[in-house]
């Protein structure tokens, strides 16, 4: 039977950073994605990756300072000090396995302004930094000889006295179903974006290692806030880099004014994205957009700074409007981007389920509280997934495995995906359902958010619950059959959507990316603090933990 | 805005061993590209269709298969753009591999390639305490080749491969090439010696034909090809020289630059070796195939009116 120390269920830069870290310090471990690890989404990160690095003058103690502004103050502060410290050298690290860096004059690391940061720490390859560190972390991936079991899909996670033991796994190109025994299972499965339409996240963020670890007790923190990214295509929802605006793009109206100005004087486009977004959408909805969409204006930019700095983002501006940015401004809009919430975990990512680890966006350890800085989620990935990968290789030595018996195991698997298989053909599609989640979620829990409104899509999503319990899977075979496994990943977003909007509706005040038309405020007396979701008998149920706050005390948030 | 997706299906699951051609008339918004289309299929009409995509822009490298005959991402293709007079797109697996299912081809000849190149940076010198220190026209250099996303459309072309399935193919040596140019790799000078070697034997960067068809094809402008070349340039300055294709190279560029035109007949003799007599034999059944279709090379090899012109070109270029 397979077996493993550390199991690794998602093959993205956290994933394959804590595979690697978790073979160097001596485990038997193996990574396990439902794609092939160069899919993973980790590619569409564009803009960079943060590091204060001490021979540029800057420190690390304002890279957390930005960061915990930019959270809101959300964030624990134990944690971006982790986060920050070790940001130079996981830096270093990657540009000596390969990452073909742009550099200064001088032949340096080069750096380039973003978003919510008083100083230019973000490094970069052009526009598409998070492809350069996936490929190169896949070349490290190679070289460690880690078993890789691609195009694997986890069903479910095997517990054994309320311990990991393993987990169940499809393998989707025969279509077998596999037990995989394991001591300690690290969950790097990436966000949930799906569950909003549109949303910029690749078509395989669908949650599943949140809903699994939630399924197992496993707790939810934090799941209100969600990241909708200032710029993004109207329609497909494809985001376009804050490295544009980071190298100087202007945001204009329907009158061409940077109406900025109103909203953050001094960083203008350079404010915290909920910042940017929330004045997006005040300006769309006061009419002063142009159809639902106001300009992003890289014109004066230049074809040859353009050309070298944002070549891909200029491409898919090209593509997929018709608009060439070289030349005129490009539509855009809000989008839903990135959840800064997870499933909680500690500093070393481990969860509060013995054996059970996370990291990633799907982890929330929590560094980016109310809203992330552009550019410190490929720090998190790195930084949290070699933390834990070393830290489940050392917490598995000298434990046994669990000896769960592997048939039985796997034929009650089996049987439970047959049982969806031969449901009857009529019925609603996973897409139809899916679609209509992502509305709801998206009209109701967005950048504006009212009671009356969080209570309709809960409501609306409590029907889409019932009606998933009978969703068809028209193809019947066992071969690469996505249409399974498209069935099962909406009911890990279904899971995940609940935990989104009850968490939304408890936190009654606005702070971050979670904006209360009702509760315009920040609340610190009443709500600076975690809201927690864990799977009750009857439902999901709330709890709150406390955020920890070492030296910045909370301060009204200005940009 | 109506169009006709034509789908080349396969099923290993069913009863009727080979692929079938499948339609699907459908109505696709005008900016729609061939991926909106399959997945609108997928999700509205046939849940059965297989097939990958994952990030709907040219990023992930899922969704590469040939669309109207030539290997593309599905997602960077426009669907207006795609449709015959009669508004039909024809789509079918990536070429040159097997295929699992429908659109899904087997990669595993792809990955296998890209792990024989050994895939990853190897310095040979002292690793310094902070960042290497290099050019940013030589990182800029290198990105315009780590841009690629693996997603096999050059692979699926490949004239090559699809004689020879032991070539390492344009994406696996493009890969290389990023090694290779990569001031960090190799000796203290960045010259990645021992790659250059292997990668210089039977089915590596020689057997190229250079095509181009990868150039044409490619999605992020990755010209494996140039890469190929500019590999080509690499090994023979590293005395990698001598060998079957840089031979060819070199009696090449001297035939052209003594006579102005190829000598044909004596391009094969410089390429193995005069004394190689069991290579020159095994020429002899193309040399008395061409002989008895009359295309043999003249025996005399002369000199194109305007030689000077070209021994001069050749003059200024070597300067």
């Amino acid at each position: 039977m397979l077996e493993h120390d550390v199991l690794i269920v998602g093959a993205g830069l956290a994933g394959m950073r804590a595979a690697i870290a978790a073979r160097d310090a001596g485990a038997n471990a193996a990574i396990i994605s439902k794609v092939h690890p160069v899919r993973s989404h980790s590619n569409a990160a564009q803009g960079g990756i943060n590091a204060a690095l001490t021979d540029r003058g800057d420190n690390w103690e304002d890279h957390a300072y930005d960061t915990i502004k930019g959270s809101d103050f959300l964030g624990d502060q134990d944690a971006v000090e982790v986060m920050c410290r070790a940001a130079g050298q996981s830096l270093i690290d990657m540009e000596h396995m390969g990452v073909t860096f742009n550099r200064d004059d001088e032949g340096k690391l080069g750096t380039r302004a973003f978003g919510g940061q008083r100083v230019a720490r973000t490094f970069f390859v052009g526009d598409f930094t998070g492809q350069a560190l996936l490929h190169v972390m896949f070349e490290q991936l190679v070289k460690s000889g880690v078993q890789s079991y691609e195009e694997w899909f986890v069903t479910s996670l095997i517990m054994e006295d309320g311990k990991i033991s393993g987990v169940t796994a499809l393998e989707i190109r025969t279509g077998q179903l596999h037990a995989i025994r394991a001591k300690t299972v690290i969950l790097c499965t990436g966000g949930c974006g799906r569950l909003f339409e549109p949303s910029t996240n690749a078509l395989i963020v669908t949650g599943d290692g949140m809903a699994l670890a939630y399924n197992v007790g496993a707790r939810l923190m934090d799941m209100e806030m969600v990241q909708y990214h200032p710029t993004t295509i109207s329609g497909s929802g494809v985001l376009l880099s804050e490295a544009a605006r980071g190298e100087g793009a202007y945001l204009r109206d329907k009158n061409g004014n940077r109406f900025m100005e109103k909203y953050a004087p001094n960083m203008m486009e350079l404010a915290s994205r909920d910042v940017v977004s929330r004045a997006e959408q005040t300006e769309i909805n006061a009419g002063n957009g142009i159809d639902g969409c106001v300009h992003l204006d890289c014109t004066h930019l230049g074809e040859k700074f353009i050309m070298e700095k944002l070549p891909q983002i200029r491409e898919l501006g090209i593509d997929l409007t018709g608009k060439d940015m070289i030349r005129e401004p490009v539509p855009i809009r809000p989008g839903m981007h990135y959840i800064m919430g997870g499933i909680k975990t500690d500093v070393d990512g481990q969860t509060n389920i013995p054996g059970i680890y996370a990291a990633g966006e799907c982890a929330n350890v929590s560094v980016h509280g109310g809203n992330r800085l552009g550019a410190n989620s490929l720090l998190d990935t790195i930084v949290f997934g070699e933390r834990s990968g070393s830290h489940a290789a050392d917490a598995s030595r000298g434990v046994s495995f669990s000896n769960f018996n592997e048939d039985e195991v796997v034929s009650r698997e089996k049987k439970r995906l047959q049982e969806i298989l031969d449901r009857p053909d009529n019925g609603d599609r996973w897409s139809r359902i899916r679609r209509e989640m992502g509305d709801s979620m998206n009209r109701n829990v967005a950048v504006f958010r009212t009671k009356e409104g969080i209570e309709e899509t809960i409501e609306e999503l409590q029907g889409l619950k019932q009606r998933y319990g009978s969703v068809p899977v028209h193809n019947k075979g066992k071969v690469f059959n996505t249409d399974l496994i498209f069935a099962l990943e909406l009911g890990f977003m279904i899971d995940c959507a609940e935990a989104i909007a009850i968490s939304a509706l408890e936190r009654k005040e606005s702070r971050g990316a979670q904006f209360r038309l009702d509760y315009p405020n920040r609340d610190d007396d009443n709500w600076l603090k975690h809201i927690v979701v864990t799977q009750g008998e009857l439902g999901p149920e709330l709890s709150e933990l406390p955020v920890t706050i070492t030296k910045w005390t909370p301060e009204e948030r200005k940009y | 805005m109506d169009v006709t997706v034509k789908i080349k299906r396969y099923d290993p699951e069913s009863n009727n061993s080979g692929y079938v051609w499948q339609e699907y008339p459908i109505a696709i918004d005008e900016n729609a590209t061939v991926l909106d289309a399959l997945i609108q299929i997928r999700e509205d009409d046939d849940g059965t269709l297989s097939l990958r995509c994952s990030c709907r822009s040219a990023i992930c490298g899922s969704c590469a298969m040939k669309i109207n005959g030539q290997g593309g991402l599905a997602c960077k293709t426009k669907a207006s753009e795609s449709m015959d007079k009669d508004g039909v797109i024809l789509v079918e697996p990536a070429g040159n591999m097997d295929t699992v299912k429908d659109l899904v081809a087997d990669f595993d000849m792809f990955w296998n390639k890209i792990r024989e190149i050994e895939p990853y940076l190897q310095p040979e010198g002292v690793v310094p305490e902070g960042e290497y220190v290099v050019s940013n026209e030589s990182m800029l250099h290198l990105s315009a080749v780590t841009a690629c996303i693996l997603c096999g459309a050059c692979v699926s072309d490949c004239t090559v491969l699809e004689v020879d399935k032991t070539f390492l193919g344009p994406a696996a040596l493009a890969k290389a090439y990023r090694f290779t140019a990569d001031p960090r790799d190799g000796d203290e000078d960045g010259v990645s010696r021992d790659r250059l070697k292997v990668l210089g034997q039977p089915s590596g960067m020689w057997d190229c034909t250079r095509c181009n068809i990868c150039v044409q094809v490619c999605p992020k402008g990755v010209a494996p090809m140039d890469r190929i070349m500019a590999m080509h340039d690499q090994a023979i300055e590293a005395g990698y020289g001598n060998n079957n294709g840089a031979r060819h190279a070199d009696a090449f560029i001297e035939s052209v630059g003594h006579t102005g035109r190829l000598d044909e007949l004596r391009l094969p003799v410089k390429t193995v070796g005069i004394t190689n007599i069991p290579a020159l034999l095994g020429f002899a059944p193309v040399g008395w195939r061409a002989m008895t279709h009359g295309k043999l090379p003249p025996l005399i090899h002369k000199s194109v009116e305007d030689v000077q012109i070209v021994r001069n070109l050749y003059r200024k270029l070597e300067q």
